[in-house]
């Protein structure tokens, strides 16, 4: 039986699933070298965007925001956008500066092309830095949406084709930790020296103490190389839940001929496995010893581990391409997923989990478009033996008296949410160990003996 | 670059400079990183505490999602607050309106949790497709036999301050409806402390050992019962004089109830507090007993705090906050502890605020209205600061710069109000303060 949420009216929403829009803009900006971030509306926005990052990553964050006042709402934002813009140059001295929109600038109908276009014409300001916009109505779509939108827009700003071909690889990470964004680099910079990986944050989300202030924190893919996306062998897409629309891969396969390899969230070993074989294919390297090695010790503790969790029911939850990830890992532990939930509503939850998954999954209610109150709803019956997504499942898990898992985006109520590890091989095997020590721990806590050994 | 925009210079003061004049009240600039929010910010903070009520933001999800139970205001009953309910308006909505759906939301909720009323918060967008949230809240409130009571919430209308303001008029419409007999002379209403880790309970714990009656706590573990009832009390006693003297003034207005302006932040504030109910409330057995409980709770409190001040003698903070209010108490706190308020700011003081700040303050301090990083981080260098007491938004930098920090905002987990939010803040302060990792913070290796 698949239970699937059709595009149904909801009525209401109850503690939301999701983020808006803009939210995945400012993301994925912050994977780009001396990029800065402008929200056009108003200062809510802005604010709140930058707290629930920050109680995150625990990093400054700085997102400007055009300020609309009443009058601005009323007469439309070109005064003010000037004006931002400038002052955003005059302050951080950036090398692109990324803009959003807000639900306010888009239902007004600010035209920001028409925008950015008299700005340039208009300004005083020499040496401008790049400038690249992203419409991101939150009425529409949701963070991953403007996640993904970011990436295309910022790829069909910047890139280029030098006629010059290369066996180099182009690689969009989804939304996953700046751990794993790190790992990711190490991995693909193994094949191949020359590549373009971005957003690639992690170090603008998880960086250093500093010796002085820095407006902009270093990191970030260097705006040189990602111009240089258009002359390579072939475009790697770490996520699938997104229209052709959304997609920067399909972009520059339209635009400049380069392959797209659409392989989803490289979470557990098949889906890893699949990532590494498109790198293969793309750079025509082989994959290092270590990095096989890393596969060899995740199928060994697979394999060690296997009684302690075969046939326990997880309910997974979160960002859709993150869901499908985990519900991929799940089905080559013995794990079984009797709920699969999303906040999203890409339409493709459904058709990629079962597209990834042999017949484990069949009994799984699948629902997009769903918020975490529906999800208590659904799975009050299915009695699961843990939840695994974002820290906003705590109050279910604490009403159920199960294990929560934490993986993806927000960690408000742990440490170190940037540095937990999902993808490929390596990140797979820590959320492997967690999951696995989250279920011993319970069976440790509950039984009435309390054995010392396992 | 010095990292200060010309525009903003009237925003910034010296103590120790002669002509004072600060600009204030002010929309920040277009383009600079303020740690402002918006109106519906405003109303949302205001009203969230009353833990009884549905609060339904009719708009798109960001602002629902962004403002989930991310704050502390606990409740010794319901926990309906806590609840994140929203409209999440779609396309079709924004351009045909957005009433039917705002409509079928409230009815669905009201029948589920049947709450004792209901709050709707307009975000930006329903000021702009123009939605007649107030027809549909009448409509509803007459089928489902509750109060739903529409906060003009439109973020772009103006700033935080204005969100109290709407959130102010909403709570108007409550009080006056409510049964008043039985209630003593000796009452009071509990205004502007919104029950941050459980702080409106010790506040209330403080009154009620008094002798005086608590009737409504607006909004820290609100009921709308109470709220209903709030006329019958002889006093107001409001705190945090931007988020609800305009409440206070109104209900002086209408129903002849004085008020007076209070703060527990610190041993002062605290006392000076409990001792102006008491005066004013005229009785000599009450006043005799505040006197009994400030010298108790002095005495019990007062050895830790010497002992902490052993350590932190001479160490520089920066403050700030949302209203001014809370930066006069937090600096005579920290004197208290024995440190120095070097920066002091905040994002909605106005022009007497910031005088009074500069009367109190010492010489040489940073006065700053609605600042921003870049402007901080120079201010934090320039003073040399080991620690900064402000919101979650200002952590991460202070930390970057190798300073302390301490949650004097709504997300806090701690109680920092009446006499043991003293010990708590001066405790948080030394933790910062005097954690042996700084050695590793660049600034400090040389
Ligand atoms: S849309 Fe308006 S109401 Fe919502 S967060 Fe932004 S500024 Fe505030
Ligand atoms: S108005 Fe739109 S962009 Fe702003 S917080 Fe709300 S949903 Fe997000």
């Amino acid at each position: 039986m698949t239970m699937t949420q059709e595009e149904k009216e909801k009525d209401v929403s109850r503690n939301a699933c999701k983020l808006c829009t803009p939210f995945g803009a400012c993301l994925a900006f912050k994977g780009v070298t001396g990029s800065m971030t402008l929200l056009h509306g108003s200062q809510g926005c802005a604010t709140y965007i930058r707290r629930y990052m920050i109680s995150h990553f625990r990093e400054p964050i700085d997102i400007a925001s055009s300020n609309f006042t009443e009058d601005t709402a009323i007469f439309g934002g070109q005064k003010n956008f000037g004006t931002a813009v400038e002052n955003v140059i005059r302050q951080y001295s950036p090398a692109l500066i990324g803009i959003a929109t807000t639900c306010l600038s888009e239902t007004i109908g600010d035209d920001i092309k028409m925008l950015v276009h008299m700005f340039k014409k208009d300004t005083e300001v020499e040496n401008l830095p790049e400038i690249v916009h992203v419409s991101t109505p939150s009425y529409n779509g949701t963070h991953s949406d403007g996640y993904y939108s970011t990436i295309r827009a910022i790829s069909d700003t910047l890139v280029e084709k030098t006629g010059f071909c290369t066996d180099n690889v182009n690689v969009f990470p989804g939304m996953v930790s700046p751990a794993d964004l790190r790992y990711l680099r190490e991995i693909i910079s193994s094949f191949n020296d020359n590549y373009v990986f971005f957003p690639d944050y992690a170090d603008t989300l998880d960086g250093p103490s500093w010796d002085e202030y820095r407006p902009i924190p270093e990191g970030g893919e260097k705006i040189e190389n990602i111009r240089s996306a258009g002359d390579s062998a072939g475009t790697i897409e770490l996520f699938s839940c997104l229209d052709d629309k959304n997609s920067a891969g399909k972009l520059l396969e339209d635009k400049f001929g380069v392959a797209n390899y659409r392989i989803g969230m490289p979470i557990g070993i098949r889906k890893t496995d699949a990532f590494i074989d498109a790198l293969e294919r793309i750079t025509g390297s082989h994959a290092p010893a270590w990095l096989s090695a890393e596969r060899g010790r995740l199928v060994d503790s697979y394999i060690d581990a296997h009684k302690y969790i075969f046939g326990k029911k997880a309910v997974v939850f979160g960002d859709e391409d993150m869901v499908v990830g985990i519900t991929s890992l799940l089905s080559e532990i013995g794990i079984t997923t009797v709920a699969a939930v999303s906040g999203g509503k890409s339409g493709k939850l459904e058709s990629e989990i079962k597209r990834n998954n042999d017949a484990s999954c069949d009994k799984a209610m699948i629902m997009d478009n769903s918020d975490f109150e529906d999800m208590a709803e659904a799975i009050e019956k299915l009695k699961p033996d843990l939840l695994i997504g974002n820290s906003k499942g705590y109050m279910l898990a604490r009403k159920l008296k199960i294990p929560l898992v934490r993986t993806g985006f927000p960690v408000h109520d742990r440490f170190g949410g940037a540095r937990i590890q999902h993808v490929g091989y390596r990140g797979t095997q820590q959320l492997f160990d967690r999951i696995v020590n989250a279920i011993i721990e319970k069976r440790q806590k509950d039984g009435d003996w309390g054995y010392t050994y396992m | 670059m010095d990292g200060i925009l010309e525009k903003r210079k009237k925003q910034i003061h010296r103590t120790d400079e002669a002509k004072f004049d600060m600009e204030c009240g002010k929309a920040s600039l277009a383009g600079s990183v303020s740690q402002r929010a918006c109106v519906f910010c405003g109303s949302r903070v205001v009203l969230y505490p009353i833990t009884d009520a549905l609060h339904l933001i009719h708009g798109p999800i960001g602002c629902a999602s962004y403002t989930w139970d991310i704050r502390g205001a606990t409740s010794s009953g319901r926990q309906l607050h806590r609840m994140s309910f929203c409209t999440d308006l779609t396309e079709k909505e924004v351009i045909y309106g957005g009433e039917k759906k705002l409509y079928k939301s409230l009815c669905t909720l009201i029948d589920k949790y049947k709450p004792a009323a209901a709050f709707v918060y307009a975000t930006c967008i329903v000021g702009i497709i123009g939605d007649d949230m107030e027809a549909v809240c009448r409509k509803v409130e007459k089928e489902k036999g509750i109060r739903v009571l529409p906060v003009m919430s439109e973020g772009f209308k103006g700033t935080k301050k204005d969100g109290y303001k709407a959130a102010c008029d909403a709570i108007s419409e409550l009080v006056g409806t409510g049964d008043t007999s039985g209630i003593s002379k000796h009452s009071i209403n509990i205004l502007g402390d919104f029950n941050i880790a459980g702080e409106t309970d010790i506040i209330r714990s403080y009154y009620e050992r008094m002798g005086v009656e608590v009737v409504a706590t607006i909004t820290g573990d609100g009921r709308i019962d109470d709220i209903c009832k709030a006329h019958g009390a002889t006093l107001n006693v409001v705190q945090c004089s931007g988020s609800m003297t305009h409440l206070a003034k109104e209900m002086q207005a209408k129903y002849g109830i004085p008020y007076v302006r209070v703060s527990y932040v610190g041993i002062e504030d605290t006392s000076a507090a409990l001792y102006d109910v008491a005066e004013k409330l005229g009785s000599e057995e009450i006043m005799e007993k505040t006197r009994e409980l400030v010298a108790a709770e002095v005495a019990k409190i007062y050895p830790e705090l010497l002992e902490i001040k052993k350590d932190l003698e001479g160490k520089r903070a920066a403050v700030y906050t949302g209203g001014a209010f809370k930066a006069f108490s937090l600096v005579r706190s920290l004197r208290t502890i024995g440190m120095i308020a070097a920066v002091v700011g905040s994002q909605t003081g106005n022009k007497e605020d910031y005088e009074q700040l500069r009367e109190l303050c010492d010489p040489g301090t940073i006065l700053v209205d609605d600042t921003n990083p870049v402007e901080l981080s120079k201010f934090m260098q320039e003073q040399n600061i080991d620690i900064f007491i402000g919101g979650v938004k200002e952590r991460p930098l202070a930390f970057k710069l190798g300073a302390g920090f301490c949650d004097h905002n709504h997300e806090r987990k701690i109680p920092l109000g009446g006499f043991e939010g003293m010990v708590a803040f001066a405790k948080e302060v030394h933790a910062s303060v005097m954690s042996p990792v700084w050695q590793f913070a660049r600034k400090n290796k040389g």
